[in-house]
C-alpha cells in the first residue's frame, strides 16, 4: 500500500521539525516566563471549559430559526402569547419581541431567585438586549430565536436596554422589568394558550 | 537602488493620507463625547451623531490603519531588504485605488446615507456607494499585500539560504494575515451587502453576515497591532541603546500571532443565537492561545529595555529604568504603549471569558477597552514610527523633539482620562453606540460625572493629535539648511542568527496551517447556513 511510505515521510518531517525546534536557543528566564504563561493560559482555558461542559454556563447558542417578517402569523409570538407564561410544570417562559424602537410587552414582572427562560425574536433589524448588572444579555438576530436562561438574584426595578445599534432611535429603545421577591410574585392570571406554552 | 526619492514619496503619500484621516476623525471623536453627554442640548441630533460615529469608525479603523500599514510597510521592505519596491507603478495603482475607495465611501458617510457604523450589521443597509468604496479600499490594500509577498519571494531567490530580516518577516506575516482576514468581510460585502443595497436580492441572512464579519473582526485587530509589535522588536532595542533579546522568539511570536488570530473570531458572537455553543467554546480557547505571543512580546520588550538600561550604566534590580533614554520618542512611546497594554490586556481577559462576557457585552466597556488598546497602545506606536521615519523620509531633522515628547505624554494622559470612566460606564450598564442618554431611570443619573470626564480626556487627546500633525508638517515644510543624513537602523539580536529552518524564514508553511485551521473553525459554521435556511431578512433604512 501507499500508506506506509507516507507515514514514514510524515514521521520524518515531524522529527526534523522537532530537532529544529530544539535547536532554537531560548534563554532560561524566557523559558520560565513562557512556562508560567502557558500554565496561566491553561488554567483559564480549563475554567471556561469546565464551566461550559459541566455547569452549562453558556451563552445563547441554540440554533432555532423563525420568520421575522411574518411574526404576526406565528402562533408562539402572536401578541396574546407574549410576556410571562407558566406552564403546567411551573416552568416560566418569557416571550419577547424586539422592534424599532421598543421591546414588547413594554413592562413585565418576574420573580427573583427563579429560573427564567427568555425567548427573544426581532421583527425587523438586529437588536441586543441587556439588563444592566445582570447576565441577561443576548443579541437578537432577525431570522433566529435567541433563547437564554437566567435567574435574577435581587428584587428591584431594572431597565431593559437595547445594546446594539438598530437605527437613529436606538437609544430610545428600552423598557422596564420588575423583579419581585419570590413570595410576592403571582403568576399572570391569563392561562397559557394551549399548544403554545409547550414548545418542546 | 533603494532610499531614492521615489520610494520615499510613496511611503510619505500613504502616511499623509493616514494621518489626515486620523486628525479629522479626532475632531469627530471629541464632538461625539460632547454630543452624547447631553450637556449642550443645541447639539442633540442622532442623525449627525451616527453619521459622525460611522465616519469616525471608518476613518480610524480602516483608513488610518490601512494607509499607515501600507506606507510604513513599503519603507520597511525597501530598507530591510535593500531592494526597490517591486513594480512601483502597481504600488501607486494600489494607493489610488484605496484613495478612490475612501472618497467614494466618504460621500454617503458624510451626507448621512451610510450611518450603519463601521461594522455595518445588516439588515440595515447603507447607500451602495459606501460598500463599493469600502471594497476598493480593501482591494488597494491587497495590492500592497501582493507586493510585500512578491518582494519577499524575490529577495529569497536572490539570497538563497540567508536569513530574511526580522522586520520583513513580520511585515510579510502581516500581509498574509490580512489577505486571510479580509476575505471574510469581502465575501460579506460582495455576496450580501452590495446585492442587497442595489436591490439585486430581496433578503439576506443576517446570521451569515455576522459570521463572515466575525471572521475578519478579530484578525483585523492584529493587522493593526503588528506594526507596533514590529517596532518593539526591530526599532526599540537600538533606539534604547541595546540589543534585541532573541530574533527567533520574535519570529515565533509573529507566527503564533498571525496563525491564531484567524480562527477565533466567534468571541465576537458569544451572545449570538446563530452559532452553537461548541463552536464558540472552540474559538474561546483559541482566543486564550493568542494571548501567548503578547506575553512573550511583553517579556522581550522589557528584556531589551533592561539590557539597554544596564549598558547605559544602570545598577541594581531597577536602576536600568532610570538610565533609559526617556527623551527618545521611540523609547518613551514603547513604555507608554506597554503601560496601556497591561491595563488593556486585563480588560481583554474579561471580554474573552466566555460567560463573563455577558456582563460587558456591547456596553460602554467595549469602546473603552478598544480605545485603550487600539487608539492607545497601537496608535502611540504609529506616532513613534512616524517620528522615527519622518526625518529620513523628508531628509530634514524633526522640527521639535521636545514637542514630540509632550505630545506622547499628552496622548497617554488623555487616553487614561478618556477610557477609565468609559470602562466604569460599561460596568454601570451603559450600552455602547448611544447618541444620548434618555433612559428614564435612576441608574442613568449616575452616568453623568463619567461623561464629563470623558469630554476632558477627549480634549487632551485632540490637543495631542494637533501637536502631532503640526510637528510632522513643520518638519517637512519649514525651511532649514540642515540635511538629515541618518539612516534607518534595525536592532541587532544579542546572539547573531546564522541560519534558520525554513519555517522560521518563510510564510509558506504557515499559509497552509492557516488554511487547515480556518477550514476547521469556520467550515461547518458557514456551511450550516445553507442547510438551515433561516428565513431571510429584508433590508431596512436607518
Ligand atoms: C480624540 C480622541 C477620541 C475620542 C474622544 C473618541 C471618541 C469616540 C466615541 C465617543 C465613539 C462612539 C463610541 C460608542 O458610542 O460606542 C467612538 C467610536 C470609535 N472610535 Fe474613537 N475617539 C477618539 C479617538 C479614536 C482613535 C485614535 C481611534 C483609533 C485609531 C478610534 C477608534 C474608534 C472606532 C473604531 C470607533 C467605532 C466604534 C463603534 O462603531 O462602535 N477613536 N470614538
Ligand atoms: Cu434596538
Ligand atoms: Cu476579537
Amino acid at each position: 500500500m501507499q500508506l506506509e511510505p507516507l507515514k514514514q515521510k510524515c514521521m520524518q518531517h515531524l522529527r526534523e521539525f522537532y530537532a529544529q525546534w530544539r535547536a532554537i536557543p531560548i534563554d532560561k528566564l524566557e523559558q520560565k516566563w513562557i512556562t508560567i504563561s502557558l500554565i496561566v493560559i491553561g488554567l483559564f482555558v480549563g475554567i471556561i471549559t469546565v464551566d461550559a461542559l459541566f455547569h452549562s454556563v453558556n451563552p445563547p447558542g441554540k440554533i432555532e430559526t423563525v420568520d421575522s417578517a411574518s411574526l404576526h402569523l406565528n402562533e408562539e409570538f402572536a401578541e396574546e402569547n407574549l410576556g410571562v407564561q407558566v406552564d403546567a410544570k411551573g416552568d416560566i417562559t418569557i416571550r419577547m419581541v424586539a422592534g424599532r424602537y421598543s421591546f414588547f410587552p413594554k413592562h413585565i414582572t418576574v420573580p427573583a431567585e427563579t429560573r427564567l427562560t427568555f425567548r427573544w425574536v426581532s421583527m425587523d433589524v438586529l437588536h441586543g438586549v441587556h439588563i444592566p448588572m445582570t447576565n441577561m444579555s443576548t443579541m437578537i438576530v432577525p431570522g433566529y430565536v435567541a433563547e437564554i436562561t437566567t435567574t435574577f438574584p435581587k428584587p428591584g426595578e431594572y431597565p431593559m436596554l437595547c445594546n446594539e445599534y438598530c437605527g437613529l432611535g436606538h437609544n430610545h429603545m428600552w423598557s422596564n422589568i420588575s423583579v419581585l421577591a419570590r413570595e410576592d410574585w403571582v403568576a399572570p392570571a391569563r392561562l397559557p394558550v394551549e399548544g403554545a406554552a409547550n414548545d418542546k | 537602488m533603494t532610499n531614492d526619492a521615489a520610494e520615499r514619496k510613496l511611503a510619505l503619500s500613504h502616511l499623509w493620507v493616514a494621518f489626515i484621516a486620523f486628525i479629522l476623525a479626532c475632531f469627530m471623536g471629541e464632538y461625539q463625547v460632547l454630543e452624547r453627554s447631553g450637556f449642550i442640548s443645541a447639539m442633540d441630533s442622532p442623525t449627525v451623531y451616527f453619521a459622525s460615529v460611522s465616519t469616525h469608525g471608518v476613518l480610524m479603523a480602516f483608513v488610518l490603519t490601512s494607509f499607515f500599514i501600507m506606507g510604513s510597510g513599503y519603507y520597511i521592505a525597501v530598507t530591510s531588504l535593500k531592494q526597490a519596491v517591486w513594480n512601483r507603478t502597481l504600488a501607486w495603482g494600489g494607493f489610488w485605488l484605496a484613495v478612490a475607495g475612501t472618497v467614494i465611501a466618504a460621500v454617503p458617510l458624510l451626507t448621512g446615507r451610510a450611518s450603519v457604523l463601521y461594522t455595518f450589521y445588516p439588515p440595515i443597509v447603507a447607500h451602495a456607494a459606501f460598500y463599493i468604496g469600502a471594497t476598493l479600499l480593501v482591494a488597494g490594500s491587497w495590492v500592497w499585500c501582493a507586493i510585500m509577498l512578491l518582494m519577499l519571494r524575490q529577495w529569497k531567490m536572490a539570497h538563497p539560504g540567508q536569513v530574511v530580516p526580522l522586520a520583513m518577516f513580520a511585515t510579510a506575516m502581516n500581509a498574509l494575515l490580512w489577505l486571510w482576514a479580509s476575505a471574510g468581510v469581502a465575501l460579506e460585502i460582495l455576496f450580501q451587502l452590495i446585492p442587497l443595497s442595489l436591490g439585486w436580492t430581496d433578503t439576506i441572512d443576517p446570521g451569515l453576515a455576522r459570521t463572515l464579519f466575525a471572521w475578519t473582526l478579530h484578525p483585523i485587530v492584529y493587522f493593526w497591532l503588528i506594526p507596533a509589535y514590529t517596532a518593539f522588536y526591530v526599532f526599540l532595542p537600538k533606539q534604547a541603546g541595546g540589543y534585541l533579546f532573541s530574533d527567533e522568539m520574535a519570529r515565533l511570536a509573529f507566527i503564533v500571532l498571525a496563525v491564531f488570530a484567524l480562527p477565533i473570531g466567534f468571541h465576537h458572537l458569544y451572545m449570538d443565537p446563530e452559532q452553537a455553543s461548541g463552536w464558540k467554546l472552540l474559538h474561546g480557547v483559541g482566543t486564550f492561545v493568542v494571548a501567548l505571543p503578547t506575553l512573550v512580546t511583553g517579556f522581550a520588550v522589557l528584556a531589551s529595555l533592561e539590557i539597554a538600561g544596564n549598558l547605559r550604566g544602570g545598577k541594581g534590580l531597577f536602576g536600568w529604568i532610570g538610565c533609559l533614554p526617556w527623551t527618545n520618542t521611540m523609547v518613551l512611546s514603547v513604555i507608554l504603549s506597554l503601560l496601556m497594554l497591561i491595563f488593556g490586556g486585563f480588560g481583554g481577559i474579561v471580554n474573552a471569558s466566555y460567560a463573563m462576557n455577558a456582563m460587558v457585552h456591547n456596553t460602554a466597556w467595549v469602546p473603552g477597552h478598544f480605545h485603550l488598546i487600539f487608539a492607545g497602545t497601537t496608535v502611540i506606536m504609529y506616532f513613534a514610527i512616524a517620528y522615527y521615519f519622518w526625518p529620513m523620509l523628508v531628509k530634514k531633522p524633526l522640527y521639535s523633539n521636545a514637542l514630540a515628547l509632550l505630545q506622547l505624554w499628552l496622548w497617554f494622559i488623555g487616553m487614561s482620562i478618556l477610557t477609565t470612566p468609559w470602562h466604569v460606564l460599561g460596568l454601570l450598564g451603559q450600552p455602547r453606540r448611544v447618541s444620548g442618554v434618555v433612559y428614564n431611570n435612576l441608574l442613568t443619573l449616575s452616568w453623568k460625572p463619567y461623561e464629563l470626564m470623558m469630554i476632558l480626556g477627549g480634549l487632551i487627546l485632540l490637543g495631542s493629535a494637533c501637536l502631532f500633525i503640526y510637528n510632522l508638517a513643520k518638519t517637512q515644510l519649514h525651511p532649514t539648511q540642515e540635511v538629515f543624513a541618518g539612516e534607518i537602523e534595525y536592532a541587532e539580536p544579542m546572539h547573531a542568527v546564522a541560519s534558520l529552518p525554513e519555517w522560521l524564514n518563510d510564510i509558506t508553511l504557515w499559509n497552509k496551517v492557516i488554511a487547515v485551521l480556518m477550514a476547521i473553525s469556520f467550515g461547518y459554521p458557514i456551511l450550516q447556513f445553507f442547510f438551515i435556511h433561516a428565513p431571510g431578512a429584508s433590508p431596512w433604512g436607518f
